[in-house]
């Protein structure tokens, strides 16, 4: 494919040479192959598209990608095409798609919009990736190549074979081999059959499913022999993946639950307000990102710390205003700190407003992780689980190795004993409590990643939460981590068969008859303080 | 209760006073028309109905501009029912009892609907309903603006049938009574075309989920085995967030498995990176995008009203613009809101939609509507990629379901029923199953 250096200055000296000529002809050119492509119903666009490839003119690609985005649009009153380069508000900015020339702003009233629907956009899809095969870089090639699987039609298998042949990476080889295998497959060669197997690709199996469906006896025998040793596979991957989505939901669980653990296992306070301070995390999140115009990444980072005195601040006031007051009143607490939730909920509304808002996923946490063609971790979600270890870790170093820990657990053991000590026990329930709120916070900077931000986030968890600490042992770390994540586990291994409405159910079902047997949780505290 | 007399005497006396100190023209100065707006305000529907209420209030603003009606000016009437499904009774009752309405515009989910309507029939009201449903009621008392499914569902499985063909489907929504008489109607539908057993995978999910790791995994499974495969959505309200973030993160491309929604409009994708969604489908009667100029117009007054250059308008709101434009000119027709006579004066009235046509309050309650499918652009719009060739008069019974289809709706005189069985030549009490 490569023009050595001096054919292509030859090449472009002789450009030069005829520009204003062959300008003038291009221009004509590119008028009628965008008005043919306007013209044309979406059975007939496919023509048009493949006209404007074969015309090799140097701006068609450009025009197909800004077809592809919707962005190829012609002015109503002068026929003209132009290029949107911006099309969200009223007024976009356009380019003429003939001449690259800045026209301003026009309104979405004077143009109409070329449409295309989705076979179309497939067709394109594959004609770029063909444009992108020809690219340096090998990550474009591996992209390009795997977008064309299953999307290899007969005019495309010659450019293909040849652009194999060429091929120096080992990957875009197997998966351009595996594309046109593909297409030989659906053309009924058996020999295909050879190249797809042991492929995990969703693409290759559903090629072959189809196959295995064929009248011809060979063929279908032969595909049913690869399919069945893919689906041995996908097995193992699919048992995987649910343990992935089981350990990833269960971190959710985690941080939802860790601060309550804190709060209600160590000082004995059922704080219904809990989920209304994962909520004022997240809520931290969004406002950061609103001062962080352009910078999601940043914002996000940033709102861990933010969020997380936010949360505790909160939690202070909380302590100071309502708990302190009922102390050693677990229902009088319980009802005061619902009507505290229900007041937040609705100050929430009230200030910033009763719609969510939109908090958005940084470039590097959006997609997912491919282990392998069958088995592919979702970005967010991982993130999320490792940020969950994180905090657990934090806090229990927090526990163990601090001075706030030493004290938290003296006077959680005797507090009068603790007293006597000299450790100010009020103190400590204020900071174990700013502790607790303060990691509902950072569970709320992590939620907003995965679901709504708002007035309602915090109801939707604060079930599931006391859920966790009670089916842990009130007042364990350990029981809650084990606890969350076992739960998350049991939950999506229920839900294939059961359904996710079912499996909610059980899980509850599961979690009341255990506490029957064990009403101190898996991990139950010892000592006489406890049992007392 | 305080009898009406003596609850009204301050008022009377007040009128008298008052007479005294001005002039006759303050005397003729009538009490406004009361228009209740019942939209959920806050909860998990706020999302979708905060909107709705703007549009109303945006609608009346303009009336009264242009003169009001029948010489008086409107008033709107505004209550928050919360998402909260018995607390929407009691906000009717509220509206039509104490405020004395004259007519309301309201609600979004079924089960809210459902909640309304025994209310609603017993003090005589008014109410025009402007979301998409699933069909199976009519009342003399509520007038259906969205559509029904034969405006909706039916026709998008027919075009993801016919012009993308689609051979597996998935039915996946949210568990209550929209997304089940649908789907209920779907899989009717769908085995009447031959579909199998098998090529048909159906999943409910609570409202406000948020956990789709596992389903979009199976989704992606049940796709993959060598039929082309599309998910028809009757997921409802905010949990569409976290369901298309998870399409877009596990790769579902809507090259391969189209997801086409019959409750997702530009309100709900505001809230979504719209990047990776773009090809996937939904089904409505009105998108933003349409190119008509009483489109532009009313976007233009929207976006004026709202004061924010991105407002983003959707069929639900247009529903509201036809309703309330029929509403006006029934009460023109027949000279006053008394609530009877304008019931009888709306059927046959034909009004404007915003797709360049005309829609009519059919005898049955429902209006007609043109089907338009769009696709999902990166900008959070639609594209128009199909639509039915004239408009479709909605269906009160579905006639794919036992005990619905020999069914019909008229309440005009003599007929008067809303749920005569043509079979039996009876009409039957309450509902139909």
């Amino acid at each position: 494919m490569k023009i050595p250096p001096c054919l292509r200055r030859l090449l472009a000296l002789c450009l030069l040479a005829c520009l204003p000529l062959t300008a003038q002809a291009q221009e004509d050119d590119g008028q009628s192959l965008l008005a043919s492509l306007d013209a044309a119903s979406y059975a007939q666009m496919g023509g048009a598209i493949e006209a404007i490839v074969d015309s090799g003119d140097p701006r068609s690609r450009d025009w197909l990608e800004a077809l592809l985005g919707g962005k190829l649009q012609r002015h109503k009153e002068s026929g003209r095409f132009v290029v949107v380069l911006e099309n969200r508000g009223r007024n976009w900015p356009v380019v003429d798609a003939l001449t690259g020339e800045d026209l301003g702003e026009m309104s979405r009233r004077e143009l109409d919009r070329i449409g295309i629907n989705n076979s179309l956009r497939g067709q394109l899809q594959s004609v770029l990736a063909v444009l992108d095969l020809r690219v340096d870089d090998v990550g474009a090639r591996r992209e390009a190549a795997r977008d064309l699987l299953g999307q290899v039609d007969e005019a495309m298998v010659a450019p293909l074979q040849d652009l194999l042949e060429a091929e120096g990476d080992a990957e875009v080889a197997r998966l351009l081999a595996q594309g046109l295998a593909i297409h030989r497959l659906e053309q009924g060669q058996v020999a295909a059959v050879d190249v797809l197997a042991g492929s995990l690709n969703g693409e290759v199996r559903s090629a072959l499913s189809s196959a295995a469906r064929s009248d011809d006896p060979a063929l279908a025998e032969a595909a049913e022999a690869a399919l069945a040793g893919i689906d041995q596979k996908l097995r193992l991957n699919r048992g995987l993946e649910t343990l992935y989505f089981g350990l990833s939901l269960g971190s959710v669980l985690v941080l939802a639950a860790i601060g309550l653990a804190i709060t209600f296992g160590v000082m004995g306070v059922i704080n219904m307000a809990h989920g209304e301070l994962m909520m004022l995390g997240a809520y931290t999140t969004w406002a950061m990102q609103q001062l962080l115009p352009g910078q999601p990444g940043l914002a996000l980072l940033l709102a861990i710390p933010a969020g997380f005195l936010v949360a505790a601040l909160a939690g202070i006031a909380i302590e100071r205003g309502v708990i302190q007051f009922l102390k050693g009143r677990p229902l009088e607490t319980l009802l005061a700190t619902f009507g505290v939730s229900l007041i937040l909920q609705q100050l929430v509304r009230t200030v910033i407003s009763p719609l969510n808002r939109t908090v958005v996923t940084p470039e590097w946490m959006s997609g997912s992780l491919m282990i392998n063609e069958g088995l592919s971790l979702t970005l967010n979600r991982l993130y999320v689980l490792g940020f969950a270890m994180l905090v657990f870790a934090g806090l229990m170093l927090v526990m163990r190795r601090t001075r706030l820990g030493l004290e938290v657990r003296a006077v959680t053991q005797n507090r009068a004993m603790a007293r006597a000590m000299g450790i100010r026990a009020t103190r400590v329930d204020i900071m174990t409590f700013a502790l607790g709120s303060g990691v509902a916070g950072l569970a709320g900077v992590a939620l907003s990643q995965l679901t709504n931000v708002g007035p309602n986030l915090g109801q939707n968890y604060i079930i599931d939460s006391f859920m966790v600490v009670v089916f842990g042992g009130v007042g364990n770390l350990w029981g809650t981590l084990v606890a969350g994540l076992s739960l998350g586990v049991i939950n999506q291994v229920l839900e294939p068969w059961a359904g996710a409405v079912l499996a909610k159910i059980l899980v509850l079902v599961f979690i009341i008859l255990f506490i029957q047997k064990r009403p101190r949780g898996l991990f139950p505290q010892k000592g006489r303080a406890a049992e007392g | 209760m305080i009898p009406s007399s003596t609850y009204r005497s301050p008022r009377w006396l007040a009128a008298s006073l008052l007479s005294l100190g001005v002039a006759a023209p303050a005397m003729a100065q009538e009490d406004p028309i009361k228009v209740g707006i019942l939209h959920s305000l806050s909860g998990t529907m706020a999302i979708s109905e905060t909107v709705l209420k703007d549009t109303v209030e945006m609608l009346i603003e303009q009336q009264n501009a242009n003169g009001g009606l029948l010489g008086r000016q409107l008033e709107a009437v505004v209550v928050d029912p919360a998402s909260d499904w018995p607390l929407f009774a009691e906000k009717a009752r509220e509206l039509l009892a104490q405020e004395e309405v004259d007519v309301i515009f309201g609600n979004w989910t079924s089960v809210s609907r459902k909640s309304v309507l025994p209310v609603v029939e017993e003090l005589n009201g008014l109410l025009f309903y402007p979301v998409q449903y699933e069909g199976e009621e009519s009342s003399e008392n509520v007038f259906y603006t969205g559509a029904a499914p034969n405006q909706q569902a039916i026709p998008a499985v027919n075009y993801l049938m016919n012009e993308v063909g689609v051979e597996r489907w998935v039915l996946a929504g949210t568990d209550y009574v929209y997304p089940r008489t649908t789907n209920k109607i779907l899989e009717a539908y769908l085995k009447g075309h031959g579909v199998g057993d098998a090529d048909i995978m159906i999943n409910y999910t609570p409202f406000g989920h948020s956990d789709w790791q596992n389903i979009v995994s199976e989704i992606k499974a049940f796709g993959s085995e060598g039929k082309k495969t599309a998910v028809v959505s009757t997921i409802n309200g905010d949990a569409n967030v976290p369901f298309y973030r998870e399409l877009g993160n596990q790769g579902i491309d809507a090259a391969d498995i189209p997801v086409v929604a019959f409750s997702v409009g530009e309100q709900e994708l505001t809230g979504i990176d719209t990047a990776p969604l773009v090809g996937h489908l939904a089904a409505w009667n009105y998108f933003m995008s349409v190119d008509t100029d009483t489109n532009y117009d009313f976007i233009d007054a929207w976006i004026e009203y709202t004061g924010d250059d991105m407002a983003v308008t959707n069929d639900p709101m247009e529903a509201h613009y036809i309703g309330f434009n029929m509403w006006a000119e029934a009460v023109r027709k027949a000279g006053t809101t008394e609530v009877d006579e304008v019931k009888d004066a709306i059927i046959g009235v034909s009004v404007p939609n915003l797709t360049g046509g005309y829609a009519a309050m059919m005898p049955n309650h429902h209006i007609t509507k043109p089907v338009l499918i769009g696709e999902i652009q990166d900008n959070g719009q639609f594209s128009i990629v199909w639509e039915t060739p004239s408009t479709v008069a909605g269906d009160a019974w579905s006639d794919y379901l036992e005990g619905s289809k020999d069914l019909i709706s008229d309440w005009r005189a003599p007929l008067s029923c809303g749920n005569y069985n043509v079979v039996k030549g009876s009409c039957g009490g309450g509902e139909a199953q």
